[in-house]
């Protein structure tokens, strides 16, 4: 069902590249998605800790996640069929939620923040993450298929 | 206007990248983390091509002045790797691995109608919230 599309991949993921790119150009912010929704959420934010984060205007996570939202109903009218069919375990969904909502704020950051934005910074710990958050989902995967939940 | 049109438009580029890439679908992450069985090595290309071009674009980028609608950048400045950053990211990849959903491709299946996407998304609000009540340090 699933199959390789090294193309595809590429191509969408030069296309995320250039989507943080130019947010930093822009607003001169790293395109940490779980950051901005957590700022989102209100109360503290943890996505730009330790860059002297001040008054100056949050909002650009609204709008940001804003435009995810936008490319979401956009690949509905135009390409359905590329969409995700048939809905997975709401319980699962529900779990996979919690962890990642409670650890991309614990180890401040998700695959965007970490893995696209700081490793394309050499950062040690984004690195570190990064090795981490794929290490743990391999294992739950693994997991996962020993139960039999993966066919 | 202009910092709100430029963060509403690379999200949507990013949300253009994600549904490009393939990493909308959660079996095509979840095949990226099946390592040990039917392997989709997919998302690492997303990697190659959103690091490949971000690495080489920020260079020129933090050599400006300033951005061009903000007053500073602000890039995190932190390097040390405690206890936190790992157990954080060891949770995070759990829920990676159960769901096949990450936060940015969950906003964008969330918007296109799938429900499972938006249960996932009300769940990840609840964990960020728990783990504010819970895990953050007060000041």
């Amino acid at each position: 069902m699933d199959s390789f599309t090294p193309f595809s991949a590429l191509a969408g993921g030069a296309l995320i590249g250039l989507a943080a790119s130019l947010l930093m150009l822009s607003l001169g912010r790293v395109a940490g998605i779980s950051g901005m929704f957590a700022s989102v959420l209100g109360g503290r934010s943890k996505a730009s800790e330790g860059a002297g984060e001040g008054a100056e205007d949050r909002s650009y996570g609204y709008w940001f996640i804003g435009g995810l939202l936008v490319a979401g109903l956009l690949a509905r009218l135009v390409t359905p069929s590329s969409l995700p069919t048939g809905a997975g375990s709401l319980l699962l969904a529900t779990g996979a939620g919690l962890f990642v909502g409670a650890g991309t704020r614990l180890g401040s950051g998700c695959t965007s923040g970490h893995g696209v934005c700081g490793l394309s910074r050499f950062s040690r710990r984004s690195l570190v993450a990064t090795l981490t958050f794929m290490g743990t989902g391999i294992l739950t995967v693994l997991a996962l298929r020993t139960l039999g939940a993966l066919s | 206007m202009k910092p709100k049109i430029a963060a509403l438009f690379a999200g949507l580029l990013f949300g253009v990248g994600l549904v490009v890439s393939g990493m909308t679908s959660p079996g095509k992450v979840t095949a990226f983390l099946d390592l040990f069985g039917h392997w989709d090595p997919s998302l690492a290309f997303v990697m190659i091509g959103a690091i490949g071009v971000h690495a080489l674009l920020l260079r020129p980028i933090l050599r400006q002045r300033r951005p061009l609608f903000a007053t500073k950048f602000q890039v995190p400045q932190k390097t040390t790797i405690d206890a936190r950053l790992v157990l954080g990211a060891g949770l995070f990849g759990v829920g990676w691995g159960l769901g096949g959903v990450c936060p940015g491709p969950g906003f964008v299946s969330a918007a296109s109608g799938s429900g499972y996407a938006l249960v996932f998304v009300a769940a990840m609000a609840a964990g960020v919230l728990i783990e504010r009540r819970l895990l953050e340090p007060k000041t």
